[in-house]
């Protein structure tokens, strides 16, 4: 080892980060070597005074407290979002807006078609309102049917109608006139028709009928035992063609 | 549903356990690299938030060395954004030149200033002598962190220790000498 090989590798041998057979050839070198050895007595010399002399500056006590409160700020806003929040507020800011609605569009004194189709149309337009068109999505009518078994006390007649053009997309869970119903939802090329059914109260058998709500169609009827109303966005001419179809299948 | 409520606190507790006692390395590194206190605090603040989103992938094995990369990486950032002159900084790479004024720690540790002067002769230093300075002689990390913090290969850390001491003692000799 030359003075020149020695440069850059005294300063490991000074931080003790070489093997031992290099520190003994690095020694050995200092032992010969005049100019090395004074060059390395103010190396250490340095060390010394930058490890003694420079100032290690400690986080100020306030920036700790902030960065503690920050951080716990955060780990609380991990915590509350998985849960969505607002997502909850939207289902019930458009609850709230529907029941308004209701509120302030049913005129006192209606009748009991009047009410259904008013809680038709809530559902209808709360299913398209809040994304939850259909808690089972499925073409497949052996998909949805049976999903209704146990959470619901009768067994929807459920049929798709792909091949007619009304495709079958799911069906969902709703509640209206004071019970569970089923709502089956049908596409018409953009447009969502829901069905809903539910058994019907009472043995009056109860003609096919056509209303207009807010610019819905709406069509109800009975059948079997079974209350139906249909309502979509869809031109009267396509939701009565629609209905027509359930009504054969059924 | 609680019991997953229950991990994030979990997880803040762990982690202010184990990584905020390490908050005087990260400020006195952060500190040293910009060389004053409002940017230092707004860094280390940062790299809180940050190895705070990343504790996740911490492996557990040193947190003071997986803090101080992410410091170091957000300095780096910053400078680059702000200061980028400070990572383009060239200097005469000349080991000899002070041999004919030679480095006297004597007349140094004289001075009633000897603090003042080092830190003086340190803010002079490039970035990346300061870097590896702080991490060696205030820090006391040895090569091998060094290497993981800065990015660089363990040789790489004794010859950038090696022109970082030499460079020192120029920035020393002139100003005691000055004095």
């Amino acid at each position: 080892m030359n003075c020149t090989d020695i440069q850059v590798a005294i300063h490991g041998y000074m931080d003790g980060e070489l093997d031992p057979l290099r520190n003994l050839e690095i020694e050995q070198h200092l032992q010969h070597c005049a100019v090395c050895s004074q060059s390395y007595k103010a190396d250490q010399a340095l060390q010394t005074a930058v490890k003694t002399g420079a100032q290690y500056f400690p986080a100020p006590a306030d920036l700790r407290k902030r960065i503690q409160s920050s951080v716990r700020q955060v780990g609380k806003s991990q915590r509350t979002l998985p849960v969505m929040p607002w997502r909850w507020l939207a289902v019930a800011a458009s609850v709230v807006f529907v029941v308004i609605l209701a509120w302030a569009l049913i005129p006192r004194g209606l009748d009991a078609e009047q009410l259904v189709a008013q809680e038709v149309v809530s559902s209808h337009v709360r299913s398209l309102m809040v994304a939850h068109l259909a808690d089972v999505m499925s073409s497949d009518q052996h998909t949805v049917k049976p999903w209704f078994t146990g959470k619901l006390d009768f067994s929807p007649p459920v049929k798709d109608l792909s091949k007619e053009g009304f495709p079958l997309v799911g069906g969902r869970l709703d509640y209206l006139e004071n019970r569970p119903v089923a709502a089956l939802v049908y596409k018409r090329r953009n447009h969502v028709i829901n069905l809903i059914i539910w058994p019907s109260s009472h043995d009056t058998h109860v003609k096919t009928k056509a209303l207009a709500r807010q610019g819905y169609h709406l069509v109800h009827w009975s059948q079997a035992g079974m209350m139906y109303w249909a309502i979509s966005d869809l031109n009267d001419t396509e939701l009565q063609e629609f209905v027509r179809l359930v009504q054969a299948s059924s | 549903m609680w019991k997953e409520r229950n991990v994030p606190e979990q997880t803040v507790a762990r982690f202010e356990q184990v990584v905020l006692p390490h908050m005087d390395a990260a400020y006195n590194l952060a500190r040293w690299l910009t060389r004053n206190d409002h940017d230092a605090e707004d860094l280390v603040q940062e790299s809180y938030l940050r190895a705070f989103k990343f504790f996740g992938s911490f492996q557990g094995a040193n947190a003071r060395g997986w803090l101080l990369t992410i410091v170091r990486n957000t300095c780096y950032t910053w400078f680059r954004e702000n200061r980028p002159q400070e990572l383009t900084t060239s200097f005469d790479e000349n080991i000899h030149s002070t041999e004919a004024d030679p480095f006297d720690p004597e007349k140094l540790l004289l001075q009633s200033e000897s603090g003042q002067l080092i830190k003086q002769a340190m803010e002079e230093l490039p970035l990346e002598f300061r870097e590896v300075l702080t991490l060696r002689e205030l820090e006391g990390l040895s090569y091998k962190e060094i290497a993981v913090i800065a990015g660089i290969p363990p040789g790489t850390v004794m010859s950038r220790l090696a022109r970082a001491r030499s460079r020192l003692k120029q920035c020393l000799t002139k100003l005691v000498n000055k004095e």
